[in-house]
């Protein structure tokens, strides 16, 4: 019903008269097209580009890898115990923040798609904060904040608690990084499917965890999934901050990309890259993950090419409305 | 869309503690504890840390190259944008989605790949050394992985404009006798401004505080290929009194990436409305 309004409203007719004159149509779309020779070149600059900044280096992470061959490759990710505990650390370290975040992500998105309250929109803006203070600025603020001569750091020591240069600290600092990615994903997507469900929920006599549970999260599934890849990606990542909370103590906090960093450093460039390989494939299958619930699920769905199939108004708008940082 | 004024539904007080108290925790508290560590150093030491001439040449490449970066990004980003969605090709849904491969990346991993890939022995470097062009370990390689990181950035933000633009301006300047060139320059560019602007001001951002991938190809020299975030980091391991210096450096970074974020927001309400 809604969308067929705006399909009217939005073609005003002589664009409408154009159309059903064929041959005029067909003229005018030939024309707005732009010459074959700019589209080549066009096309060619950006798979040039394309290649030396994205493809050239992700197929160079894997030469690197493996150019002395599967065996070495598993004994310079498996052999060393410093870089198996860096995998392992990864592997406790960003779950644990990403279930932080989707919590946090739950709440907020609840919180700001659901009810209007002063100082909205000043929360709104401090959930991206971590997306632009810059990750070694972040770490800093948690060594001032943890360590000895910090607010906290002395009597947390006299309870025996030591947070700095531990795993706690990697866990804490990853968290801050990737705070806005669950969050950021859930309130546009609430926002868009309006409180009409859950008000009827309610109206029919249900709860608050029975309408959490039973509508807005069947709701908000897909996104809430979409926004955990985005979040684990980043917290996988994550380097700066870590950095510099972790004291880089091998075996002991080190994650993976500061055991890459270690190797690097080390001059042991084969097993640097043999861990950064690693990676490399999670970031890949993230993205084939990310592209699988764009297509399956329409969620930010990427562009149909020009002319190839006609937008309909509704996706015109969703695309214009979507937020920008990703 | 209705939004429910009073609060009818339930869960208001439990979503407004939770999200209050994580904020409050995880930004409030450690980037205040950054501020006010700055704040009592008093003026004449707050200064002389963060107006050294080490502090003022690594803010100055921080700054050059990051404005550089989102500069080039921009360009290659609307390049980009505009073939991806304009034009059919085979692979293109393919690099579309490889676009995306920078923001999933870890920062270390393409630090690493590109110092080997540009070094005098690596697959471009071989090419790229002899013509004296050092892409490795040098102020360009911190401005090549600035727009590694960048131009996704870009990409994404124009993309959504470019596809919104139905054709309907353009046919018109076409009957009113416009070249092709005209209309882009006239018709459809003005249309891309804000959302160019904003994507250039998220690569700026994301230059300024990026470290993890600088550190593994700029080679990281005093005065020629140090990094502000760099700079903070040597600082804080050198210990003692250096930690001051350290925090004074970070608020002034704090600062600038707290107003990015405002003129992110600004301009992003700017190009939806526009």
């Amino acid at each position: 019903m809604k969308s067929e309004m705006i399909t009217q409203e939005a073609v005003p007719w002589p664009r409408e008269a154009c159309r059903s004159n064929g041959k005029l149509s067909h003229a005018l779309r030939r024309q707005t097209q732009d010459p074959l020779w700019v589209r080549l070149v066009l096309i060619s600059l950006t798979v040039l580009l394309m290649g030396v900044l994205v493809v050239i280096p992700l197929i160079h992470v894997f030469y690197e890898a493996l150019r002395d061959g599967l065996v070495t490759y598993g004994r310079y990710i498996l052999a060393d115990p410093d870089t198996r505990h860096s995998i392992v650390l990864t592997l406790i370290v960003a779950p644990i923040a990403v279930l932080c975040n989707v919590l946090f992500g739950l709440a907020a998105a609840w919180l700001v798609a659901r009810f209007r309250f002063p100082g909205r929109t000043l929360l709104v803006a401090m959930i991206d904060i971590p997306l632009s203070v810059s990750p070694v600025v972040a770490g800093l603020s948690f060594v001032l904040l943890f360590g000895m001569q910090g607010f906290f750091g002395p009597s947390l020591r006299a309870m025996g608690i030591d947070i700095l240069f531990t795993v706690p600290a990697l866990i804490i600092a990853t968290t801050f990084v990737t705070l806005p990615y669950v969050a950021r994903e859930l309130i546009p997507l609430m926002e868009t499917l309006g409180p009409d469900e859950e008000l009827a929920a309610l109206s029919l006599g249900a709860n608050g965890w029975q309408i959490f549970w039973r509508v807005t999260l069947p709701n908000i599934q897909w996104g809430l999934l979409y926004g955990i890849i985005l979040c684990n990606a980043r917290a996988m990542g994550e380097f700066g901050a870590v950095s510099v909370v972790s004291g880089r103590i091998p075996g002991e906090t080190m994650t993976m990309p500061l055991q890459v960093e270690l190797l690097f450093q080390d001059y042991n460039s084969p097993a640097a890259f043999a861990l950064a390989s690693v990676l490399t494939l999670l970031a890949v299958i993230t993205l084939i993950l990310k592209v699988y619930l764009e297509g399956r699920h329409h969620l930010r769905r990427p562009p149909p090419a020009w002319g190839a199939s006609p937008t309909t108004p509704q996706e015109k708008i969703n695309g214009t409305a979507g937020g920008t940082l990703p | 869309m209705g939004r429910i004024d009073p609060k009818v539904l339930p869960g208001y007080g439990l979503s407004l503690g939770l999200t209050m108290m994580y904020l409050v925790v995880l930004v409030v508290l450690p980037l205040g504890a950054c501020v006010v560590n700055a704040f009592r150093m008093g003026a004449s030491e707050f200064l002389t840390a963060v107006w050294s001439p080490r502090a003022r040449a690594a803010y100055g490449l921080s700054f050059g190259a990051s404005l550089i970066a989102a500069a080039v990004s921009t360009l290659i980003g609307l390049l980009i944008a505009w073939v991806l969605v304009r034009y059919d090709f085979p692979g293109r849904r393919l690099l579309d989605s490889l676009v995306d491969l920078p923001l999933a990346l870890p920062t270390a991993v393409a630090g690493l790949v590109f110092s080997h890939l540009y070094s005098a022995g690596g697959w471009l470097g071989q090419f790229l050394v002899p013509l004296g062009i050092e892409a490795a370990y040098s102020r360009l390689a911190i401005v090549v992985v600035l727009v590694f990181v960048g131009f996704p950035f870009v990409v994404r933000t124009v993309q959504p404009v470019i596809q919104s633009l139905d054709g309907e301006e353009e046919e018109a300047a076409l009957l009113l006798g416009a070249n092709r060139w005209q209309t882009f320059r006239y018709v459809l560019f003005p249309a891309l401004v804000p959302s160019l602007i904003t994507g250039f001001a998220l690569a700026l951002a994301r230059g300024l505080g990026e470290y993890g991938s600088i550190v593994f190809v700029s080679g990281n020299m005093p005065f020629k290929t140090e990094i502000a975030p760099f700079l903070i980091v040597s600082r804080l391991e050198e210990g003692g009194n250096k930690v001051l210096e350290a925090t004074a450096l970070a608020t002034v970074l704090l600062a600038a990436s707290l107003l990015m974020l405002v003129l992110i927001n600004r301009l992003e309400a700017w190009s939806r409305r526009g």
